[in-house]
């Protein structure tokens, strides 16, 4: 398989509005590194999971590669092509390529839009078709996304929608286009539980159909562990663990990864497991601590943990972790 | 043909809009109320000069500042001239300023608010500056002093109206796109690909227009009553041509020898043109607040 997404150190700082008091006095610029270096490349064809606490950079991340954000440093590479510093107009023809569904479906489909020109719009921007063949898409896409009978859907209004049947909205107006990757944001977080596996299931049946490539956020590792191939664990804009589904669940390296998974319930409550508890609350990403960002939360920190921050290091077969104690 | 159709289902769409109206309570009716009002003004205005008794610009049809009888139902001013016949003829050039200046201010704040607060930055705090600058001011005083510059007439009037109130168009229209602009649907159309002037019209202007109807309907009653003071100041229209405004500057004279009628129909009008927009505004603007719809 060859490879459809590079990130190389990339790196996202927000800078932080600083009171007019610090303003006159400090010279030190304040910012929140949202992403603080990260590396990573996606397959074509995998499900990639970027998984983590909220707030721990994993939308930033989704939201750089689609370049809907501007990195502060780093490299973004899509099909080998350096997209990093893409001018407007290139960057417009390469959105038909990568799309983004986002969290909220409520919040990302236009009020004022009926649900077919909202579906149908992203083939009028990029000049594809028009009239009778665009509704004709449409009404393809609508039925591929299971809102049927889609005439009956095609001028109805969001609100008139439930948030099931939102997400499905947007999810066909990213893949009208036929795009070859795919950023999906937390897509199933705010649908009610009992449909989340149908939007999941369309999802993974697009991968096939058009041999789709998916970046998964995701803060929910049931989810994560259902759907994905490779899983990267970040912790304050940082990987911090990475490897496949299988070796990643069953052999979890990084004493964060190991609390994540065991704070995942069981159906069988007799069953005895060794349970992480994590203390405190995650650092402000402002004032990441020295050394390994997670030491000041590990219950088995060492000295030299505070003093340099570790790499991402190969520790088996497709699995890395940035940890000295393992 | 298409074009019949779209009136078709343009007409299907107000007549139902009009009845739910009535069923949306008090704000409603109001805008109801306030439209049967302003609807009767412009009528009454249009059909002025057919429908009245007298020429209204004449003066000496009667004796001078006769009260209201049978032969003047309102009584004459102090010209002689017919109060009933100024009053149904009087609203014409102040429903023009008012059209008009409505029309500039809406074809220059609108795109201005757009176009400012979706590039943001330098340029909308330039803007920004010299609008608050203008908005700082009371309006009259530089309806006036505009007025003044550019001497009296129709287009003059609405001008320096205009001017008064861009600032109302521009700061909501681009507090409104501030928010706007941050949605996920928003950004969902970037991530598609389209370009600004595309996110512009098609995404963020529908979502603004419900403010901007608001705004144009208390803009009205404004300009209304800010024509009317042009007038009664003498930067108005001359006495030849029949203006509430006017009626109410050359009568107030007289009040104090016992001539009521000659400002109280004039002036009942004005309040009555401008009562009858913001009744408009009031309603739509707690119709069309989207936490209050259902």
């Amino acid at each position: 398989m060859s490879e459809i997404v590079r990130v190389e150190h990339l790196k996202k700082y927000f800078p932080v509005q600083k009171s007019v008091l610090e303003q006159l006095f400090t010279r030190k610029k304040k910012s929140v590194r949202a992403v603080d270096d990260v590396t990573f490349s996606i397959k074509k064809g995998e499900i990639f999971t970027l998984a983590g606490e909220s707030g721990c950079g994993k939308t930033t991340t989704g939201k750089l590669i689609v370049r809907l954000l501007k990195p502060t440093s780093g490299r973004i590479y899509f099909k080998g092509e350096d997209i990093t510093q893409l001018k407007r107009e290139e960057l417009r023809l390469l959105r038909r390529k990568m799309q983004i569904i986002f969290q909220d479906p409520y919040a990302s489909l236009n009020p004022r839009m009926t649900i077919g020109k909202a579906i149908g719009h992203p083939l009028e921007i990029h000049g594809l078709a028009r009239g009778e063949e665009k509704k004709g898409k449409v009404l393809e896409v609508l039925q591929k996304v299971g809102l049927t009978p889609p005439q009956q859907f095609m001028n109805l209004f969001p609100h008139q929608l439930s948030g099931g049947q939102r997400q499905r909205v947007a999810l066909g107006r990213s893949i009208i286009l036929e795009p070859e990757f795919m950023v999906a944001d937390e897509p199933v977080s705010m649908i009610d539980v009992s449909l989340r596996t149908t939007i999941i299931d369309l999802m993974l049946g697009f991968r096939k159909e058009l041999g789709l490539t998916y970046l998964f956020v995701t803060h929910d590792l049931a989810v994560a562990k259902y759907i994905s191939d490779r899983i990267a664990i970040m912790y304050l804009g940082r990987i911090i663990e990475i490897g496949s589904k299988e070796s990643l669940f069953k052999n979890p390296l990084h004493p964060y990864t190991k609390a994540l998974l065991s704070a995942i319930p069981v159906p069988e409550p007799k069953k005895k497991r060794e349970v992480i508890e994590l203390k405190g609350e995650v650092p402000s990403a402002i004032n990441i601590p020295p050394g390994c960002r997670f030491s000041s939360r590990c219950p088995f920190k060492k000295d030299e943990c505070t003093k340099t921050e570790p790499e991402l290091v190969e520790a088996e077969k497709d699995h890395s972790v940035a940890c000295y104690l393992s | 043909m298409v074009r019949i159709e779209m009136k078709r289902s343009m007409l299907a769409r107000i007549v139902p809009g009009f009845t739910s109206l009535v069923k949306k309570g008090p704000s409603g009716q109001m805008v109801i109320i306030g439209m049967i009002i302003v609807l009767a003004l412009v009528i009454m205005t249009a059909m002025g000069p057919w429908i009245a008794p007298h020429d209204p610009s004449r003066s000496g049809v009667g004796r001078i500042r006769i009260p209201p009888n049978w032969q003047f139902p309102l009584g004459t001013n102090h010209l002689g001239q017919d109060v009933l016949s100024r009053t149904l003829c009087g609203g014409s050039i102040m429903l023009q300023v008012s059209a008009l200046s409505v029309l500039l201010c809406f074809a220059i704040g609108v795109p201005l608010g757009l176009f400012s607060s979706y590039v943001g930055g330098f340029v909308d705090s330039a803007f920004s500056l010299v609008i608050d600058a203008v908005y700082a001011f009371p309006g009259l005083v530089i309806a006036i002093a505009i007025a003044a510059m550019l001497g009296p007439g129709v287009v003059n009037m609405a001008l320096s109206i205009a001017v008064v109130y861009i600032p109302s168009y521009f700061r909501i229209v681009r507090s409104q796109v501030l928010s706007i602009k941050e949605l996920t649907y928003v950004e969902a159309a970037r991530s598609v690909g389209a370009k600004w002037y595309t996110i512009l019209s098609r995404y963020i202007l529908p979502n603004v227009v419900p403010s901007i109807v608001v705004v144009i309907t208390i803009n009205f009653a404004d300009a209304i009553l800010t024509a009317a003071g042009l007038t009664f100041i003498g930067l108005g229209v001359t006495y030849d041509i029949p203006d509430w405004g006017w009626d109410l500057t050359n009568g107030r004279t007289y009040i104090s020898s016992g001539a009521w009628w000659i400002i109280a129909f004039p002036g009942l009008m004005i309040i009555l043109l401008a009562l009858g927009f913001t009744l408009i505004g009031e309603g739509l603007s707690e119709l069309l607040n989207p936490k209050l719809q259902r």
